[in-house]
């Protein structure tokens, strides 16, 4: 952002003209900030502040200071569930690669490709429920596909859902079917701009294939790729809908994740304060990482401009 | 155009090309087909096991009837509409404004505000029940249409200021530095110039928003308490019993309620290209 | 037709609302199975029937939807009636005083003496806060033909004579029990009776009071004794991956023999099963401790908060009658708490009547008799007992730090 430009050329006296670079982006960004404020930041701040009192959701509330904090560094289920999110973290990464060669792979004009691209999108529409449902029938260990398939030629996988070492990974597969579909979409929109000329001078010179995405295309995909990586961070750490549907963050414990683990205690353990603190932290961690990630990204655009 | 287009490869490379989508779809899809027979089989075969057979009996027409009797599901869709419209064009409105007001000046506080922006976004949005109870019942607009539309408004419109300023960010800045020179003043610049430009991200976060407001459940479910106003989210969640739980009836709902989206999708497609071509054109 | 119609009336409750004629009276409901919903709407319209002044506004959530709701609405905007279930789970709102008092109602309609059974679970201090509508009794429901099939001819009374016939059904290449923990509450079933079989009611009481440490030998002695069942390989593997609907299955397949639950299962079994389904009460552990069973409560209250409590009386009267009892459970496949109802005519909801009638005393459920914290990581335990029973020890030690976390150091 090294871009901004000296005043307008022909300059005049009025106080609004001199000040219009400073003045317009106040206004433009005013009513964005305001909504968002008033929704989200004032209710985050009360949230934090809720993660120093003991309340169970209505009645009286009893200041403990960092009384949930000291709770939580000592409750087991809490570091687990911090582990799971890594896990989560680390596999749900494979969407935007994934997400990308499928877009690649449908990046073409052929007759019917506007449906087809519209089908592949469909397990990001579908609701996350029956998502689960579907998987968890799946991996069914005595009834599901994966069990009627490998039954006749001898073999069995071990229970996936009612394994403390394999759930996790069992959420995880189901969660990146519908995440996968939505990078796809975002490179998608990303293949859409992708400059031509450029692909073409790139061709004249002999590049091809693997080298001309890495060198020519990646790059210009490189806001694709910023945001298709953030929707998955923020959908890896947030996601419990599968985790509540498919396991319910079980067998004991072994597949929560901080997000449900959180909603557990504030809806159906009466812990609203304990909750916050949970909540505090996973919001902590995630700001942790966008901050480095955003610290990159500007220096990035000073770097290209 | 990447990938090279497909017309200009040997004639058997697009022939498996040809072959190779549609059965690559099927296995993609193989879920979502699931989805579908679980939706055209009966209770009973469920409470059989009887998941991936043969169904004893295709139920599609007693389901989806049944979908349609025991709950006002058209006038659910309604609500969804009611609700989800006005949530997108005032969080595309909010965020464009907000997403060139960050891209194409630099102020002081500008790396902050933006900072907040995402921040917002990473919060676990369950924590925020609360607190954004409590306020839409000091707005006076708990239990009504509003409630939903403003919030899903401000919230999304963290992500999508996040996501427009991106996008303006990566456009040809010469555009912007040659029209100020000329002394077009910043609102044009921003109307003719820049919202022009924008049009294949708008398209996509219409489509990617129209899908986070549609299928959200948990915000009507905080604040939305009358059975007349409830999107098909919520409406639909009445199938999953205490107990037991009518899967095959489920599988329906979310069949229909899936299908708007979709459809938006399918026509937004289309801008996407459009953008494509006025981008190429005047860049 | 009936969207239109709703259409309609939805435009035409508008305009009545605004020129505040109507008597409306919410309901808030989480009945949202089959039989629940149809039993929930034939009550609504013979209500409105009765009492053509008044519009019913009925609000249908899902069971764990309306967990989340509820602390919002009961708070924010109260509807007039909502339902929810006896027990502890009242008296958390009744502590926080959400919950109107309804004594008067019981003293108007003498629901004392015509409700006898559910007296204690509908009252805190003495008061009443809700007047139930339907319980039920808890059971092992079993397939006569499997049990024919294992040369089983008698169903058990004792505990000695269930092991028996549980090593039978093995021999015969049959899972004795079915049960799916991933919602977890199907073990706390099992929980439940063995303590009430083998410590008593007293005992089994001052536990969900948060009163006896978890560590206890006389609880360690009930995990004893599911242990033989568990390491007895009684049980169906994996039962972590199914949902309670989702392990029904292996009972419909003929894989497994019984499932311990309540009536709601009965509707669960296809037509040719149902016919071999019969019922059971569970057996008797020690000869010297008397028959205690569970026997949870669902009822409807009053919000504090709410505006037409009138009319919401009413209501509360209307549904204690007995005759509209006896339709409500009878839907239900469940019992009528008035004892001048008739129970339906079925073996299930016979046998458990019968079973209920002779016990000395009735808990609620193990989640609606405890603390919702202390009730979650219990049952955690349980499914993690099923599955690793040697961890026992790790498992009640956890339990009961958090028992001690609530209810404080013994």
């Amino acid at each position: 952002m090294t871009d901004i430009a000296f005043p307008a050329a022909r300059p005049r006296n009025s106080f609004f003209r001199r000040n219009r670079l400073v003045i317009m982006p106040l206004l433009f960004i005013a009513p964005a900030f305001g909504m968002f404020s008033l929704f989200v930041i004032y209710p985050i701040a009360q949230s934090i502040a809720l993660s120093f009192i003991e309340w169970q959701g209505i009645g009286p509330k009893k200041w403990i200071g960092f009384q949930n904090y000291i709770m939580l560094f000592n409750d087991p289920v809490f570091w687990k569930s911090l582990v799971n999110n890594i896990y989560w973290l680390v596999l749900f990464l494979l969407a935007p690669v994934i997400g990308l060669f499928v877009a690649l792979y449908l990046n073409q004009k052929v007759f019917g490709i506007r449906l087809i691209k519209s089908l592949f999108f469909f397990p990001f529409v579908v609701s996350q429920v029956v998502v689960g449902l579907v998987f968890t029938w799946f991996y069914d260990p005595a009834f599901g596909l994966i069990a009627t398939i490998l039954k006749p030629l001898g073999l069995q996988l071990p229970s996936i859902l009612a394994s403390e070492d394999w759930a996790t990974f069992g959420v995880i597969t189901a969660g990146l079917w519908p995440q996968t579909a939505y990078c796809m979409i975002l490179y998608l929109t990303g293949l859409n701009s992708v400059n031509p000329e450029m692909v073409e001078a790139a061709r004249l010179d002999g590049a091809k294939g693997w080298n001309l995405l890495v060198k020519i295309v990646l790059p210009q995909l490189r806001a694709a790729t910023f945001i298709a990586i953030v929707v998955t961070v923020i959908g890896a750490l947030r996601s419990f809908d599968l985790v509540a549907i498919m396991t319910e963050g079980g067998p004991y414990n072994s597949s929560n994740v901080l997000a449900f683990y959180m909603y557990d205690n504030a809806i159906f353990r009466y812990r609203v304060g304990y909750a916050a603190a949970i909540a505090t932290i996973l919001f902590l961690i995630m700001d942790i990482y966008i901050v480095w990630f955003l610290m990159r990204l500007l220096k990035n655009e000073k770097g290209t401009r | 155009m990447f990938p090279r287009p497909i017309q200009e490869a040997s004639a058997s490379r697009q022939l498996l090309y040809k072959i190779g989508l549609p059965i690559s779809l099927v296995i993609w899809l193989l879920p979502m087909i699931a989805i579908i027979a679980t939706a055209g089989r009966s209770l009973s075969d469920i409470n059989y096991g009887n998941y991936w057979g043969i169904p004893s009996e295709w139920a599609f027409v007693d389901n989806f009837s049944a979908v349609f009797n025991s709950s006002p599901i058209l006038w659910y869709l309604v609500n969804s509409v009611i609700i989800t419209v006005p949530a997108i064009i005032g969080t595309l409105f909010l965020s464009t404004l907000a997403g060139a007001g960050l891209a194409l000046y630099k102020f002081k506080g500008h790396f902050v505000i933006f900072a907040i922006f995402i921040a917002g976004n990473f919060v676990p949005y369950q924590i925020l029940m609360i607190p954004v109870r409590h306020l839409t019942v000091n707005l006076g607009i708990y239990d009504t249409y509003w409630a939903v539309i403003l919030f899903q408004m401000a919230f999304q419109t963290g992500f999508c200021t996040f996501f427009m300023r991106n996008f303006i960010a990566e456009l040809p800045f010469e555009l912007v530095e040659s029209a100020r020179s000329e002394g077009v003043s910043e609102w044009k610049i921003l109307i003719h110039i820049i919202v022009p430009l924008v049009r294949p991200a708008l398209a996509a976060l219409a489509v990617l928003e129209f899908t986070f407001v549609w299928n959200d459940f948990f915000w009507p479910l905080i604040l939305i308490q009358s059975d007349e106003i409830r999107p098909i989210t919520l409406g639909l969640t009445t199938l999953k019993g205490q107990y037991i739980s009518s899967f095959n009836l489920l599988a329906a709902g979310s069949l229909i309620a899936a299908l708007p989206p979709v459809m938006m999708f399918f026509a937004m497609q289309r801008h996407f290209i459009a953008g494509l071509t006025l981008g190429a054109s005047k860049g | 037709m009936k969207q239109l119609k709703r259409l309609l009336l939805a435009t035409a409750l508008t305009a009545i609302a605004t020129t505040g004629f109507a008597r409306d009276l919410v309901i808030n409901a989480n009945t949202s199975d089959p039989a629940q919903k149809l039993a929930m709407e034939n009550l609504i319209n013979d209500f409105e029937a009765a009492y053509p002044d008044v519009d019913v506004k009925f609000n249908l959530y899902d069971h764990e939807a309306f967990k989340v709701a509820m602390r919002n609405f009961l708070t924010s905007d109260a509807p007039d009636l909502i339902t929810w279930n006896a027990g502890n789970r009242m008296k958390v709102f009744v502590d926080l005083g959400l919950f109107e008092d309804v004594s008067d109602v019981w003293e108007s309609e003498n629901l004392y003496e015509k409700m006898p059974a559910v007296v204690g679970a509908s009252s805190v201090d003495g008061k009443q806060y809700g007047v139930p509508y339907a319980y039920y009794a808890w059971g092992f429901y079993y397939r006569k033909d499997l049990f024919e099939k294992a040369g089983i001819t008698q169903t058990p009374t004792n505990w000695e004579e269930f092991k028996t016939m549980g090593e039978q059904l093995k021999t015969a290449g049959i899972t004795p029990v079915t049960i799916g923990t991933k919602n977890l509450w199907p073990s706390a079933g099992w929980f439940d009776f063995l303590n009430l079989r083998i410590n008593g009611v007293d005992f089994h009481a001052e536990l969900m009071d948060g009163q006896v440490k978890y560590t206890d030998d006389r609880v360690k002695k009930v995990f004893a004794t599911w242990a033989e069942l568990v390491e007895g390989d009684f049980f169906v593997k994996n039962h972590p991956a199914y949902s309670f609907q989702e392990a029904l299955p292996f009972m419909n397949q003929g894989d497994a023999a019984m499932y311990l639950l309540a009536p709601f299962i009965v509707s669960m079994f296809p037509e040719d099963v149902r016919k071999n389904v019969e019922w059971f009460p569970f057996p008797i552990i020690d000869e010297s401790v008397g028959i205690y069973e569970d026997a949870p409560t669902d009822s409807f209250h009053i919000p504090v908060n709410a505006k037409n409590k009138e009319d919401a009386r009413l209501f509360l009267r209307f549904v204690a009658q007995a005759d509209v009892q006896t339709k409500t459970a009878g839907t239900l496949d469940m019992l009528p708490p008035n004892i001048n109802a008739t129970v339906k005519d079925d073996r299930f909801a016979k046998g458990g009547f019968a079973q209920l009638s002779r016990a000395s005393g009735i808990m609620q459920f193990y989640d609606r008799d405890t603390d919702p914290a202390l009730a979650k990581v219990g049952m955690q335990g349980f499914q993690e007992f099923m599955q690793n029973p040697d961890r026992i020890d790790d498992i009640l030690a956890r339990i009961e730090a958090e028992r001690e976390r609530i209810y404080g150091a013994l």
